[in-house]
């Protein structure tokens, strides 16, 4: 795949474009726009995800901890400071990124389950904070009132419009992700992917991109964050925890990790999953989740977009 | 009423971080066991503590079956869930990378948990105490008896195990996969067969402290995740690999969590694991018994 | 080319199946929602309170409804998840159009739509406990659409502060977990204590899922508290009481919140849970009330029927939905499927005899409870008894 395909995009954009219409006039889905938004905060994620893990090959199991501290930025910053939420936005990507460098600069000199481990034990680590330092985060109550966005004077106060809001700059992001992975550090990831010694050999330097693709992830799960903030006007440090970061792992199995549409349709299959069509099995959820994970690595390694693959396999025999 | 000196909190403290440092020592030699034959880290290892601990209970409290009997069934039950895990879950994986089979235990995690939900529910579940709860006193501090059996069931497990992978056959053969698979399997070593039964010892171990556990802190579904995260901490901090680093590493933690959790912060306590484990990745990974050429020498 | 078209085709089908998983609703009934936490964290609170609203909304209309009417009481489970908590609102308000909403379980979830019930101006009912969720800070008086049935924690501090005061103890020690309930009674039993000349020694924390405290335990231990007043909700409610008996402090005084509530905790206490305080509504001691209590009447009745019908002991959280729907139902009956109006009803009851207490409400109190909703209990014999 090295050419960013425009059909498939357009038609995609367009589906996008129409859904909210289809939601409005058709009544046993009107609440789905209300689901696709977050459909749309998770793909920020997955996206960032599936770049670290399907590209560079590392794994991440507290992504959950970026998209908290974009969500507590821009929550504490509006509420205790009134600073406008764009500028929250931002001052959340870039502490993330910060907390991004920190972290990675010795974590991915690790290797394999250690790297899983450390990211892990980091993540759990960030929502023990967040559910303590009561003063600053409002402690296991969370933070209340976060104000809505406004753009250009104009209120987003209904599902309809933050839809658009969030789904135009998850397309932005897609195309500069798809972008990225063409150019020469797209190139130099999939190398580093596929042999970390070889890469090393031909001169690539090895640690700058591994950083710089967990830097841009843990930006893109900032932005997620403060989005959601400002979309539920309420966050509580129970949504940045371990179980998250375990679902978005799930969503990038499901999907696909070595394809940036993978990222896309996991999100939009768990999400719904989640939230609207496991409504009669919920206690089942969880045997559900695991399954599908289990299922998706042994038989479907490639995940969901890796079928075509697959049948056009078979077709051939 | 009278205050307990320093001295005395600080022994008690010490007790607590022995005991709970045992059962992360147990579930450290379940990773280390299953690593030193396939590389792999089981994320599922708590998963067969909670499986204990519940089994158990259902056994033993709510049936009413006779002590020894239900352990035993206990023990094989949960053993068979490990092997069931290897074969179903790991096994069937056609090309096994670091990535995947992180995702395999931990989905493999997240099934048994589910089904733990299904089977009992989100309630606490308990067991009489082996011996009884009168607490022995010693310097202003107190000892619970369920106290020593968890710490006289760690003595016991190392024992076992150690003369097991020293003098056993079989434990000899599981150490040669763990060197060089395709070498053991040239002399006729049954690579998988020696894959399935790591993963039936660790689960064994892992039921073991489940059992001897939960009459002092109940048992419930969801435990296995944190046990596990801790369980690794105390590897990585002992060396990966090394079964005396295992039970350092266990009881190392324990302590600090312990001293942490009365000295400084209470709220933090399950921090204190975490914080250690991350120094100890970015600082000296190989940990403090492991050896850093062998673990660079390791596949993955 | 053909990979991404099938990937969408792949999505858009799935979609569109989705489409018709969806249920359809309709017919001409009052709607009464209510999102309850069944299952996740909170289901020993969800789970009871939506049986409990299920039989209330049977009785309604096998005695032939709400003036003719039936019923139709919608229940989500918001998992206790505020994201599906927040939704599970939007959906009732937008979708389903419902007269009224009770709910959630937890302060946590209630504080996160409390902004929507302003917003869309529904009235809301929660069975969560946080005075945070009634009363605005920032504005000084109650929120307008919200109210809530459960008595607040301070009510409940004080009758605790009100018994080991007349013991004559001026130090005490206090544990309490880190999740949303923990959190908020320490910040009332820290505000509370110097109005009952009490003196906070040590304070002690441990998150919801620890299964060991005895650190904590040790350093009260050496602090001369002269009682310990624990604040959680779960299994670590037992738990701390194993480690108090197995350290050996049962000398000390211990008092447990009023989420100690359930003789099922007793039991897991294996006998730790002997001589230990707690307060409580009258929903959970039917037999103890004396024959001329006002609740008497209304609480054994309750008792009854949720034994009857569910073969289960009673759970005193399923009170606090039992006060909310039938204060919702009753404003129905007067008032018709008018938002503002019931609104009005409710702000103005005054006499309603619930579960969990006598409630008088008014525009400056959308509790409506005094500490009397609370009698001070003590265990023995394995069994709640009125203490002294």
């Amino acid at each position: 795949m090295l050419q960013i395909r425009k059909l498939p995009v357009a038609v995609f954009a367009l589906f996008i474009v129409i859904f909210p219409w289809a939601a409005y006039l058709i009544p046993a889905i009107k609440n789905y726009t209300g689901i696709m938004v977050f459909v749309g905060v998770y793909c920020l994620i997955t996206i960032g995800l599936s770049l670290l893990m399907g590209y560079a090959g590392q794994i991440s199991l507290g992504q959950a901890s970026f998209y908290g501290i974009g969500a507590y930025t821009t929550a504490l910053l509006t509420t205790r400071f009134g600073v406008d939420p764009w500028i929250c936005m931002l001052i959340g990507m870039a502490a993330a990124a910060g907390v991004a460098f920190l972290l990675g600069a010795p974590s991915l000199k690790l290797r394999g389950h250690y790297l899983a481990m450390a990211t892990l034990a980091f993540g759990v680590i960030v929502f023990i904070v967040f559910n303590e330092e009561t003063g600053v985060t409002g402690g296991p109550d969370g933070l209340a009132g976060i104000p809505g966005l406004r753009l250009f004077g104009f209120k987003l106060n209904s599902a309809e419009k933050y839809y658009y809001l969030v789904w135009t700059i998850v397309i932005g992001v897609f195309l500069f992700t798809i972008n990225l992975i063409q150019s020469g550090a797209g190139r130099a990831l999939r190398a580093i992917h596929a042999s970390e010694a070889a890469s090393n050999a031909m001169g690539v330097d090895v640690s700058r991109y591994k950083i710089i693709v967990f830097i841009y992830s843990a930006i893109l799960a900032s932005l997620a964050g403060s989005l959601y903030a400002h979309y539920m006007n309420f966050i509580n440090p129970s949504t940045f925890d371990l179980s998250f970061s375990i679902k978005l792992l799930i969503m990038i199995a499901l999907g696909g990790m070595h394809e940036i549409w993978g990222a896309v349709i996991g999100a939009f299959l768990i999400t719904f999953l989640s939230f609207e069509w496991l409504h009669y099995f919920k206690d089942f959820e969880i045997v559900i989740y695991g399954l599908i994970l289990l299922l998706v690595t042994i038989f479907l390694p490639d995940g969901l977009v890796g079928v075509p693959n697959i049948l056009r396999g078979w077709g051939r025999r | 009423m009278e205050k307990i000196s320093l001295a005395s909190q600080l022994l008690q403290y010490l007790i607590t971080g022995l005991t709970v440092g045992s059962i992360y020592a147990m579930v450290a030699l379940g990773f280390n066991i299953i690593y030193n034959v396939t590389e792999i880290i089981n994320l599922a290892q708590g998963e067969f503590v909670m499986l204990g601990g519940l089994i158990m209970s259902s056994l033993h409290a709510s049936l009413g079956a006779p002590i020894l009997p239900a352990f035993i069934l206990t023990v094989v039950l949960v053993t068979l869930v490990g092997a069931l895990l290897d074969r179903l879950a790991i096994q069937p994986i056609r090309r096994p990378s670091v990535l995947t089979l992180i995702i395999a235990t931990i989905a493999a995690s997240i099934i048994i948990k589910g089904f733990a939900m299904l089977g009992w529910g989100k309630n606490p579940y308990d067991l009489p105490a082996f011996s009884g709860r009168e607490p022995i006193h010693i310097l202003g501090a107190i000892i619970q008896p369920q106290y020593l059996w968890v710490i006289g069931f760690l003595v016991v497990v190392v024992i076992v195990m150690t003369l097991f992978f020293e003098k056993s056959i079989t434990g000899k053969a599981m150490r040669a996969c763990a060197d060089n698979p395709n070498a053991a399997s040239l002399v006729g070593i049954n690579v998988k067969r020696m894959v399935l039964l790591s993963f039936s010892l660790s689960a064994a171990i892992g039921a073991v402290a489940g059992i001897i556990v939960t009459p002092i802190s109940l048992m419930t579904y969801d435990r296995g995740a944190m046990l596990a995260v801790k369980g690794f901490g105390a590897v990585v901090l002992g060396g990966l690999g090394s079964f005396p680093g295992a039970i350092l590493g266990g009881i190392i933690l324990g302590s600090i969590e312990s001293f942490g959790s009365g000295l400084i912060s209470s709220g933090y306590k399950d921090a204190f694991a975490l914080i250690v484990l991350l120094a100890v990745l970015f600082f000296k990974p190989s940990g403090l018994l492991g050896n850093i050429e062998v673990s660079k020498i390791k596949r993955f | 080319m053909t990979q991404k078209k099938l990937s969408i085709a792949v999505l858009l089908t799935l979609f569109v199946s989705g489409v018709f998983v969806a249920p359809v609703l309709a017919a001409d009934t009052f709607k009464v929602g209510a999102v309850f936490s069944v299952t996740g964290r909170a289901s020993f609170l969800g789970d009871p309170e939506k049986k409990t609203a299920e039989m209330i909304a049977d009785q309604v209309n096998k005695t032939g409804g709400i003036n003719g009417k039936p019923l139709e009481l919608i229940v989500y489970d918001d998992e206790g998840d505020a994201t599906k908590c927040n939704l599970a609102v939007k959906k009732l308000i937008t979708q389903d159009n419902v007269c009224a909403i009770i709910g959630p379980s937890i302060s946590g979830l209630s504080l996160a739509v409390v902004p929507l019930a302003e917003e869309y101006e529904i009235p809301l009912v929660s069975c969560a406990a946080s005075y945070k969720i009634v009363w605005d800070e920032k504005a000084n008086k109650p929120y307008k659409w919200v109210f809530k049935t459960p008595q607040s924690d301070s009510l409940a501090v004080e009758a605790i502060y009100t018994h080991i005061k007349k013991r004559g103890i001026t130090k005490i020690a206090l544990l309490s977990s880190t999740d949303g309930f923990g959190a908020s009674g320490l910040a009332e039993m820290q505000r509370i204590a110097p109005q009952y000349g009490l003196k906070i020694v040590a304070d002690g924390k441990y998150g919801p899922e620890d299964q060991d405290m005895t650190s904590q335990l040790t350093q009260i231990k050496g602090s001369g508290a002269g009682a310990i007043v624990n604040w959680s909700i779960g299994p670590t409610q037992v738990v701390v009481l194993r480690n108090w008996r197995d350290l050996g402090m049962t000398n000390i005084p211990f008092y447990q919140s009023h989420g100690f509530g359930s003789t099922k905790n007793i039991e897991l206490a294996a006998g730790a849970a002997e001589g230990v305080y707690c307060p409580l509504g009258a929903v959970n001691l039917p037999a103890l009330l004396p024959e001329n209590h006002p609740q008497k009447k209304v609480v054994m009745a309750y008792m009854k029927d949720y034994s009857l019908k569910y073969k289960e002991p009673l759970s005193s959280f399923g009170g606090h939905a039992w006060d909310a729907l039938t204060l919702v139902v009753d404003a129905l009956q007067k008032v018709g499927c008018d938002k503002a109006k019931i609104r009005d009803n409710i702000e103005n009851r005054k006499g309603f005899i619930g579960q969990h207490g006598v409630f008088n409400f008014s525009p400056n109190d959308h509790n409506g409870l005094t500490k009397d909703a609370f009698q001070m209990i003590v265990v023995k014999n394995g069994a709640w008894a009125l203490a002294d």
